[in-house]
């Protein structure tokens, strides 16, 4: 049943745990809704033909001296139990379905987190494990995914529609949307807001591995080898297979190893000067601090209580005074068109990195020293105890803010342009 | 029905042809009086003259539209070149045909009739309206030949800040033919109050007037947010204010707010027209009473009233809170309760009526499809989950020309048809009327149904180059648009044929009890020569006439 009504209304496979719920709502509304439709023209055809003039049927109908219209006779409670059963019809449809818009936006806990930059006429996908991808975001199937979104210059929307979801990619702040895909496949990604003479060819794929594929594609440089050219995916011209890393970034004059994006994160805040007023062991300085503060509940100077997730930081970053946490000065500059979106990405990696800090932490102040950067690195559990030594400020990260009055640009990105 | 109705027998003119006064159309033939006329009758011509210039251009940019969808890469014209021409389409459409369509010509014309008036309450401000109207189409047609425009009809930010096209000039040319929208409500408004000839009270109004007056509430209170939105876009796109653009501290998302807030109750302003239109033509060719007058003619204020608080289901997957997108849901179905008042209460006016099966009835039929289907999809597309599968794709766009061309042209055409022999005096070929009927529909039909599977399959809207699997549905919807094109184009045809040949009508053709067909046809430049007695009211169709 469910097969025949998808091929019907050729809607495209199934491949999110969501999406069979959803389209079961879908038929349900669109049957209901030709069934009506067809009714109403029916009943109206049958009265036009049985009720026309000359039919014999009305001609000598005495009319109703008192309103005029032969339905007069019938009750008010007639009329509202019809309109009360079209009413309790609707909201039917609207509790199922915002019941599954709730799951469509809450992302499960232990989702894999995949930052995803939208720019005009491409999609960047940026992994935890700092590989990188354009056009082809590689994802294990049976695992719920969250991809956190940005935008380089306008409006762009994530849209695969075997997976039932769509979210608007907006230049300045981060929204979010997940998924779990139930089969390994090779989806169609498009974007759906319009985004000038390219926005059709804004297209890419999700590539589901099986989670052991996945664990492996690392170490395999060619997506054929996993066996996915034959379910109709061509690796595009150009694409240097799943997990093709950028030349590693370099920290300090020693070591050449993969960068992780909390590394990054926490680089990218000293280079901001974030880490002069913001601490990242629990002590408050002239910001709140960093630790611990992702994922809880703060109280405003409004007196409104506000969880601090991705959207709550980035707006913070943008427009610091919109909403100013209880009990700090309103002396944040807001870093609008000054940092990069991979930069805000990886700083809120970072300060997730540090909501688990153990509270046993001595909450003392920093010391700071004359540039008013951090002296100690902070002791995150689970990392290497080596302090990583103060980044250099590579030179590319200072032109590349601002480019024809457009923030976020990067010039690291120089991947091959891989737009189909 | 037989085209012998327009010499019935009970057409009694009142009084012979040789003392009635010159019609509107006689009484003075220069150039000049048609250029300075005051008459709304006339407005009303130059505004169908308008009307029609501009359903045909939108026409034409749809055809493109169309031809180039044909195959999955380009076809005639570049990325840009179609991304132009979908934009031409919806400015021309929407704002130069379809908010002044049926207010502009059939408002003007009737309105004042329907209320036993003379003339609307502000004459001049009444031509005002036509010439701001003209100005605004200059300035749009200026800048769309000079260059154009590639942002969407929906203007959206950041996109149309930065858009190198002219977006400045376009975004003029609209907010000024906002002025005249604002101009021609204010005037029906103030003539429904103040015009009425004596006997015609709040319960008699005709059901034309009750809809166009809730449309007029909705243009004066919603056309500023348009205004305001399209001069803060041009600001942000000249000086970079950064009110929109967020590379300047701007909010992208406000932008769709202000936009919707207008554009989603601007749905309204072009429906409630076309459902003043059928309530008028379901009663006439029924010969019957409406089955409750109360209830088609308050739900068009309930519909005026929910459509303003309804704009967040365009933004269910823009970033809005969760529970914004749940209210807004929930808002939007009411308006879907009060739309369903209107189709019962039409569908129970025909039970037992005394039905003539004209072409005006062919088109409230297709009419009465057409929309329940496009209304319950709408209702489809506030369901929030579904949505987020439908928003941005052809399913959208072919829900909305269900309620756009199945709705405001549909009506237009009744309207058109119904009105006719009264507003020209000479009868049209009934015959023509309903072949020319069935084509629009089917064409209608054939068009935008494979856009909703266009939709489910997950087409995006805007698209110009296309995956190929979705190029046998692109296909048959443009055949449609050929058929559609060809009714379209064979109704101007016997309609201008019917203007210079067909059969002179008389007062009263399709017997209805309307105030407007009291008047003479054609009407005289006060529209009546003695001032009728309005005691029954404009449905009695079970009194004796």
């Amino acid at each position: 049943m469910n097969e025949l009504m998808r091929r019907l209304l050729v809607l495209p496979e199934q491949r999110s745990t969501v999406a069979q719920d959803i389209d079961t709502l879908h038929y349900f509304v669109i049957s209901i809704t030709m069934l009506g439709a067809v009714a109403v023209a029916l009943v109206a055809l049958y009265f036009i033909i049985r009720y026309r003039r000359g039919g014999g049927h009305s001609e000598n109908r005495p009319p109703d001296e008192r309103s005029g219209h032969a339905l007069s006779g019938i009750p008010y409670w007639a009329e509202f139990v019809v309109i009360a059963g079209l009413l309790s019809l609707f909201v039917t449809w609207w509790v199922i379905g915002y019941r599954q818009y709730v799951r469509l936006q809450d992302a499960p806990e232990d989702s894999m987190e995949v930052y995803v930059i939208g720019k005009q006429w491409m999609w960047q996908f940026a992994y935890p494990d700092n590989t990188r991808s354009n056009g082809v975001l590689y994802v294990p199937s049976n695992q719920p995914v969250k991809l956190i979104m940005t935008s380089r210059d306008v409006i762009h929307s994530f849209y695969v529609p075997a997976f039932r979801i769509k979210q608007d990619v907006l230049p300045g702040r981060f929204t979010a949307v997940w998924f779990e895909v139930t089969e390994p496949g090779t989806y169609d990604i498009y974007c759906t807001e319009y985004c000038g003479a390219g926005h059709s060819t804004m297209r890419g794929r999700v590539i589901a591995l099986a989670p052991d594929d996945y664990m492996r594609r690392g170490e395999d440089d060619d997506a054929e080898q996993l066996g996915y050219r034959g379910s109709g995916y061509e690796v595009p011209a150009g694409f240097q297979g799943p997990g093709s890393y950028e030349e590693p970034a370099t920290i300090g004059q020693f070591t050449r190893r993969p960068v992780t994006l909390v590394e990054m994160g926490e680089r990218a805040a000293a280079r901001h000067g974030c880490l002069r007023c913001h601490t990242v062991d629990g002590a408050p300085h002239i910001g709140p601090t960093w630790a611990r503060a992702f994922g809880s509940i703060i109280t405003l100077e409004s007196g409104q209580k506000i969880v601090v997730d991705e959207q709550y930081i980035t707006e913070s970053i943008m427009d610091p005074l919109a909403k100013i946490h209880g009990g700090f000065p309103p002396v944040m500059p807001s870093y609008q068109g000054l940092m990069s979106a991979v930069d805000i990405g990886a700083i809120v990696h970072y300060m997730k990195s540090l909501k688990d800090l153990p509270l046993d932490i001595p909450a003392s102040p920093l010391p700071l020293d004359e540039r008013g950067l951090k002296v100690q690195p902070p002791v995150i559990p689970g990392k290497l105890p080596n302090p990583i030594p103060e980044p250099e400020l590579p030179a590319a990260d200072r032109t590349g803010d601002r480019i024809n009055g457009r923030m976020m640009n990067e010039r690291t990105d120089a991947q091959p342009e891989e737009t189909r | 029905m037989s085209t012998t109705l327009w010499l019935s027998p009970r057409d009694e003119t009142g009084a012979p042809d040789a003392v009635l006064p010159p019609d509107y159309l006689q009484v003075e033939k220069t150039v000049r009086s048609w250029l300075l006329t005051v008459d709304h009758k006339r407005i009303a011509i130059l505004f169908l003259i308008g009307i029609t210039l501009s359903l045909i251009l939108g026409g034409l940019f749809a055809l493109l539209l169309r031809i180039e969808l044909l195959t999955p890469e380009r076809t005639i014209m570049s990325a840009m070149g179609y991304n132009r021409s979908f934009t031409h389409h919806g400015i021309i459409m929407v704002w130069m045909f379809m908010i002044p369509s049926i207010p502009g010509v059939f408002g003007n014309f009737f309105l004042p009739i329907m209320l036993g008036a003379k003339d609307v309450a502000f004459p001049r401000l009444n031509l005002a309206s036509f010439y701001v109207y003209l100005l605004g189409s200059a300035v749009t047609l200026w800048a769309l030949i000079g260059g154009g425009v590639d942002t969407g009809w929906t203007f959206y930010a950041p996109y149309s800040v930065d858009s190198p096209t002219r977006v400045v000039p376009v975004g003029i040319g609209i907010f000024i033919l906002g002025i005249s929208s604002i101009l021609t409500g204010i005037n029906f408004i103030v003539t429904t109050h103040t015009m009425r000839a004596r006997g015609i009270t709040w319960r008699k109004l005709p059901l034309f007037v009750w809809s166009i007056y809730a449309t007029s509430i909705i243009i004066i209170v919603a056309t500023p947010v348009l205004g305001l939105s399209l001069l803060l876009i041009a600001a942000d796109h000249m000086f970079r204010i950064g009110i929109f653009d967020p590379a300047v501290g701007g909010d992208p998302v406000l932008f769709q707010h202000i936009f919707w807030f207008y554009s989603h109750p601007a749905v309204y302003i072009m429906i409630l027209p076309t459902m003043a239109v059928m309530s008028e033509v379901v009663c006439t060719f029924s010969h019957n009473r409406p089955a409750s007058y109360w209830a088609i003619a308050l739900s068009s204020l309930g519909i005026a009233f929910v459509g303003f608080l309804t704009w967040g289901h365009h933004m269910f997957v823009a970033g809005i809170s969760t529970f914004s997108a749940g209210v807004f849901g929930i808002l939007s179905m009411f308006v879907a309760i009060f739309s369903a008042i209107k189709v019962f209460t039409w569908t129970a006016t025909l039970y037992k009526g005394r039905i003539t099966f004209t072409t005006p009835m062919l088109y409230f039929f297709w009419f009465l499809f057409l929309f329940v289907f496009g209304g319950m999809t709408g209702v489809a597309v506030a369901t929030s989950s579904l949505d987020v599968h439908w928003h941005d794709t052809y399913f959208v766009v072919a829900h909305f020309h269900f309620i756009m061309v199945g709705g405001t042209l549909t009506g237009f055409l009744a309207a058109l048809h119904y009105w006719f022999p009264k507003m020209f005096g000479r009868m049209y070929s009934e015959r023509m009327g309903l072949v020319a009927s069935v084509m629009v529909f089917l064409g209608f039909f054939f068009t935008f149904m494979p856009q909703f599977l266009l939709g489910n399959a997950g087409m995006p809207r805007r698209y110009y180059s296309y995956p190929e699997h979705y190029q046998w549905l692109n296909v048959l919807s443009t055949g449609g648009a050929s058929i559609l094109t060809l009714g379209l184009t064979l109704t101007l045809g016997y309609l201008i044929v019917a203007l210079v040949r067909g059969p002179r009508a008389g007062r009263n053709p399709w017997e209805s009890r309307g105030y407007e067909w009291l008047s003479p046809t054609r009407p005289p430049k006060h529209n009546f020569v003695t001032q009728p007695s309005f005691e029954r009211g404009p449905y009695d169709y079970h009194l004796p006439e």
